[in-house]
């Protein structure tokens, strides 16, 4: 009986796919409307950000970088989830969510500073936006904070989070869902299953044949999604920020994606725990060449074009890192003045004591 | 001005602040309806609506979590975790994340949180309600940790409290939430956080402590007094950031000092007292600075409370041990 309900459960999170490997439109009804414009503004954002995730993972080679978490392979569930928000939305992201800062409107040059571990790399300036959170878990709490916030105030927008297919172990993970859930808030949930949290495959986190049916137990809305397929994750969303607005609660969106690079440039190597048919059956998935082929096929695209994208992303993540290379160094007196708004003793002291050392 | 319990003034200083501000929202484990285990939020819900004073799912982090993102959208989160000893389940939400969310987003995002919450021994509670761990929250850059120990500061330091911009740990030890009374103000009014208070002005020693041990150390100087020892009793009220220069103008002038603390000796913040008096008043010392506390072990169970839990006699011993040092 347990386990007949169990496959019940499971036979209700069916992949949904809009467009196939060979770039073919395999579910015409499911299609969302976007304009020529717009399907070729998503392909220019995810070349762009593959290049963006080339060079970035060239200057940390470089020393010109820190902190960097690739994201190749993962363009469509990342940019074709931000492409469906407003902008006054709110996108809590996770470590490896500087893509979906960036097209929110973050400066490129503060994602460098973010990754050399910089406070300017942090400041939003009026964007609704938080810095990449490092504690898995703590982004989906609160979130549920946030959509209740957005809620309360009247608002008519989202709160999205993402984290990854480790991360829907956490504790955190079904807290915060299971808030959003109990407020009715407007919270999207998105899981970026890439197979793998550092070494650790899918598998060994949960004995779920999905993570999309974690919505279950805290009963809201659960989707899994192609998340190689722009088409798909952008219509999941468009649905969920639809629901969330019009107060039907929050939603889980599982993206089935994969990494091509390490988990982090900071001494991962996959070859240790990836084998070579996995990552070769994967590459055949690319969400950039089936999206190339889909516009190519409707005349929207082709080589020149692209071109021109690697040919701007490249000049502007140049300009970019320059304009992160004279940002002036920070100060132990800075770091003091962001504590609180006004400051408290000890650090009033402490204030004193570091300025007459940086100006000597 | 109206006599008082603790947990009254406690409420008050709630309905004031929800009354002040429309972005104050109270919420928690059982504050709604019921009115909170305590009754501290009794009668807020029914006055200002259950969009305001909120019932949550059980569970701190989430609970921790929601608060900071309440702030993120403007509002001023209140929330209560309905028994410090739980705080360990949203360590993470208050430690590594609402005290570092002005610095780590460079001054954009700001967390304007109260979080209250109850502790302290004497009441015979089961496991884990008791727990002295204001010493873990002291250790934390980015929050302010206040601990009342009368009606009268409990709603000056609450209002304070709530209107501060940055996070502040409110905690509320049980011993005292009613068993006393004190005039108290019925209008609105705040004490400055940071601000120690000297509760006992003495000549010959100095007692600084916070929480239930105000109450103990008072009484330890009555009786000192009969044995023709004057002693100083500062409440801090404030146990992060320290009101230095009150410790220290205390200690300058009594020229020997104790710190009094629930906590066990490895915990609170009594170290931390006798570090500053030692760095700021050493050449005013005729004794070193010694510490009451709990012993190392974990909290007492319930019934060995009486052996365990530092007391005035305690105080007392301590007290002439420096004085004849």
């Amino acid at each position: 009986m347990g386990t007949k309900t169990l496959e019940n459960i499971e036979g209700q999170f069916e992949m949904f796919q809009i467009l196939n490997e060979n770039g073919e439109i395999i579910n015409e009804e499911a299609m969302p409307e976007l304009t020529d414009e717009q399907l070729q503004e998503l392909m220019r954002r995810m070349v762009y950000t593959r290049i963006l995730d080339q060079r970035s993972i060239s200057l940390n080679r470089q020393g010109r970088l820190g902190f960097y978490a690739p994201t190749a392979g993962q363009e469509a569930s990342q940019l074709g989830s931000q492409f469906a928000l407003d902008k006054e939305d709110w996108i809590l992201p996770g470590y490896r969510d500087v893509p979906q800062l960036i097209w929110h409107g973050l400066p490129l040059y503060k994602a460098f500073l973010f990754s050399r571990g910089h406070f300017v790399g942090n400041q939003a300036d009026g964007l609704n936006m938080l810095s990449p959170q490092i504690i898995i878990g703590a982004q989906i709490t609160q979130t549920a904070g946030v959509a209740l916030g957005l809620k309360k105030k009247g608002k008519k927008n989202v709160a999205i989070t993402y984290t990854g297919d480790g991360g829907a172990s956490q504790g955190d993970f079904y807290e915060g869902m299971n808030f959003a859930g109990a407020y009715g808030a407007p919270a999207i949930f998105v899981v970026q299953n890439n197979r793998f949290a550092i070494s650790v495959p899918v598998e060994k986190q949960s004995a779920a044949k999905t993570i999309a049916q974690k919505a279950v137990g805290v009963g809201i809305h659960g989707v899994q999604v192609d998340g190689m397929d722009v088409l798909a994750v952008y219509k999941a969303v468009t649905d969920a920020r639809e629901r969330a607005i019009n107060g039907e609660g929050p939603t889980l969106i599982e993206t089935m994606t994969y990494r091509y690079g390490p988990h982090t440039m900071a001494g991962d190597d996959p070859t240790r725990y990836r084998s070579e048919d996995l990552d070769s059956e994967w590459e055949k998935k690319d969400p950039i060449v089936r999206f190339r082929k889909y516009l190519e096929s409707k005349d929207l695209w082709n080589e020149e074009k692209e071109n021109e994208v690697v040919e701007k992303a490249k000049e502007e993540i140049k300009a970019a890192i320059k304009q992160a290379d004279k940002t002036p160094k920070q100060k132990v007196t800075d770091l003091i003045e962001i504590m609180y708004e006004e400051l408290p003793h000890n650090l009033r002291e402490q204030y004193e004591e570091y300025s007459a050392k940086e100006s000597k | 001005m109206a006599q008082m319990t603790m947990i009254q003034a406690i409420t008050d200083a709630m309905r004031i602040e929800l009354k002040n501000d429309e972005n104050v929202l109270v919420f928690g484990e059982d504050v709604g309806q019921n009115g909170g285990v305590f009754r501290a939020t009794e009668g807020l819900q029914k006055e200002f609506g259950e969009d305001r004073v909120f019932d949550t799912p059980l569970a701190e982090s989430g609970i921790g979590g929601m608060s900071i993102g309440l702030a993120l959208t403007g509002f001023r989160p209140v929330p209560e975790i309905q028994f410090f000893g739980f705080v360990y389940e949203v360590m993470d939400a208050i430690s590594g994340q609402m005290a570092r969310l002005r610095y780590r987003s460079g001054g954009s995002f700001h967390a304007p949180i109260t979080v209250r919450s109850p502790f302290g021994g004497g009441v015979k509670t089961p496991e884990l309600h008791a727990d002295s761990l204001e010493g873990l929250m002291a250790q934390q850059p980015g929050l302010k940790v206040v601990i009342p120990s009368n009606p009268y500061d409990a709603k000056g330091l609450l209002i304070s409290a709530i209107r501060d911009n940055d996070p502040v740990i409110f905690l509320e030890h049980m011993k005292l939430y009613r068993s006393f009374r004190q005039e108290v103000p019925e209008e609105e009014y705040t004490i400055e956080i940071g601000k120690a208070d000297v509760k006992r002005e003495g000549s010959d020693i100095t007692i600084v402590t916070y929480g239930a041990m105000v109450q103990a150390s008072l009484k330890a100087a009555e009786e000192l007094e009969k044995e023709g020892i004057n002693a100083e009793v500062i409440d801090l009220r404030t146990v992060s950031p320290l009101d230095i220069d009150t410790i220290i103008a205390s200690v300058e002038k009594t020229n020997r000092a104790i710190v009094v603390q629930e906590a066990q000796k490895q915990a609170g913040i009594a170290a931390n007292v006798v570090a500053e008096i030692n760095d700021r008043a050493i050449l005013s010392l005729e004794a070193p600075v010694l510490r009451v506390a709990a012993p190392d072990t974990v909290f007492a169970f319930s019934a060995a409370e009486d052996v365990w839990l530092p007391d005035h006699s305690d105080i007392i011993e301590k007290a002439k041990q420096v004085v004849n040092f």
